[in-house]
């Protein structure tokens, strides 16, 4: 089957961001695709790659790129909610004049047009939040 | 279930509800869930909103966030028929349970092209019966 995840919180406050990856790791494990997760609302604050979590405790940012990179898993941040939150690839830099970018290896900022897509397009689309 | 339908384009054409279930202010999920179904409406998909729980404050008339200082978007509701979505459900029992009447809410309409663009009340007021139903109708539910 044909997966898609939307993920609508943070890292580490909610677990939204843990069962997620879990979810689709576990989908992948059982030979389904994950095609995208598109990270919407706080969800988009799992794409820096600025954090730095102890060294106990999982690296969520890190394990979602490594998930991108291992499976081709498209890890989309939406633009209007990151642009509100802080989180900026370079063209977003260059775009809104800004002095760094944050975005974690393998993520991508694009519009929402891409949950859409993702929602037509996969056999499920699954939502982790609140 | 997943239907499989085509629109005049060709494309694929599913069945999205926009399930709102949480207050207008307080955290941003009504403002960032009702971008979606307006960007939503432009892949000529067939878009329906449901508003349940403290998310039926939403639909409240007479907005006024002057004292907490974030943005009115209320009125944006008001485009909610421009943007072909001409289905709008409102869960009775939430609104009764929170002291609230139709009356309270806005009075959103939508131009009906099958019926000489005729204005009609967008609103349709449904038991929580009803909406169990109307969800397990759709292809795509998104959560906000």
């Amino acid at each position: 089957m044909k997966f898609a995840v939307l993920v609508n919180e943070g890292p580490y406050t909610h677990q939204a961001s843990d069962s997620a990856y879990r979810f689709a790791q576990a989908a992948l494990d059982e030979g389904h695709e994950v095609t995208r997760v598109f990270f919407y609302h706080d969800g988009v604050n799992n794409g820096t790659r600025l954090t730095t979590p102890p060294q106990d405790d999982r690296h969520i940012a890190n394990r979602w790129s490594e998930l991108g990179k291992e499976h081709g898993v498209d890890l989309v941040v939406c633009v209007a909610a990151a642009q509100r939150r802080g989180i900026v690839d370079e063209d977003e830099q260059r775009r809104n004049g800004k002095d760094g970018n944050n975005i974690a290896d393998g993520f991508r900022i694009s519009g929402l047009g891409q949950l859409i897509e993702a929602g037509i397009q996969s056999d499920r689309l699954i939502s982790f939040g609140d | 279930m997943v239907t499989e339908d085509t629109n005049h384009e060709g494309g694929q054409v599913k069945k999205f509800l926009y399930l709102n279930r949480r207050a207008p202010h307080g955290t941003n999920y009504a403002q960032e869930g009702l971008e979606v179904a307006l960007i939503g409406a432009a892949f000529d998909q067939d878009v329906a909103m449901a508003y349940t729980d403290d998310g039926v404050f939403q639909l409240k008339k007479d907005q006024d966030t002057s004292d907490i200082g974030t943005k009115n978007f209320s009125a944006t509701y008001g485009a909610l028929g421009d943007y072909d979505v001409t289905r709008v459900y409102v869960e009775l029992e939430s609104l009764a349970r929170r002291g609230l009447t139709k009356e309270d809410l806005m009075p959103l309409v939508y131009e009906d092209e099958d019926d000489d663009w005729e204005e009609k009340p967008l609103i349709r007021f449904v038991s929580e019966a009803e909406l169990r139903d109307i969800i397990e109708e759709h292809d795509v539910i998104l959560n906000f």
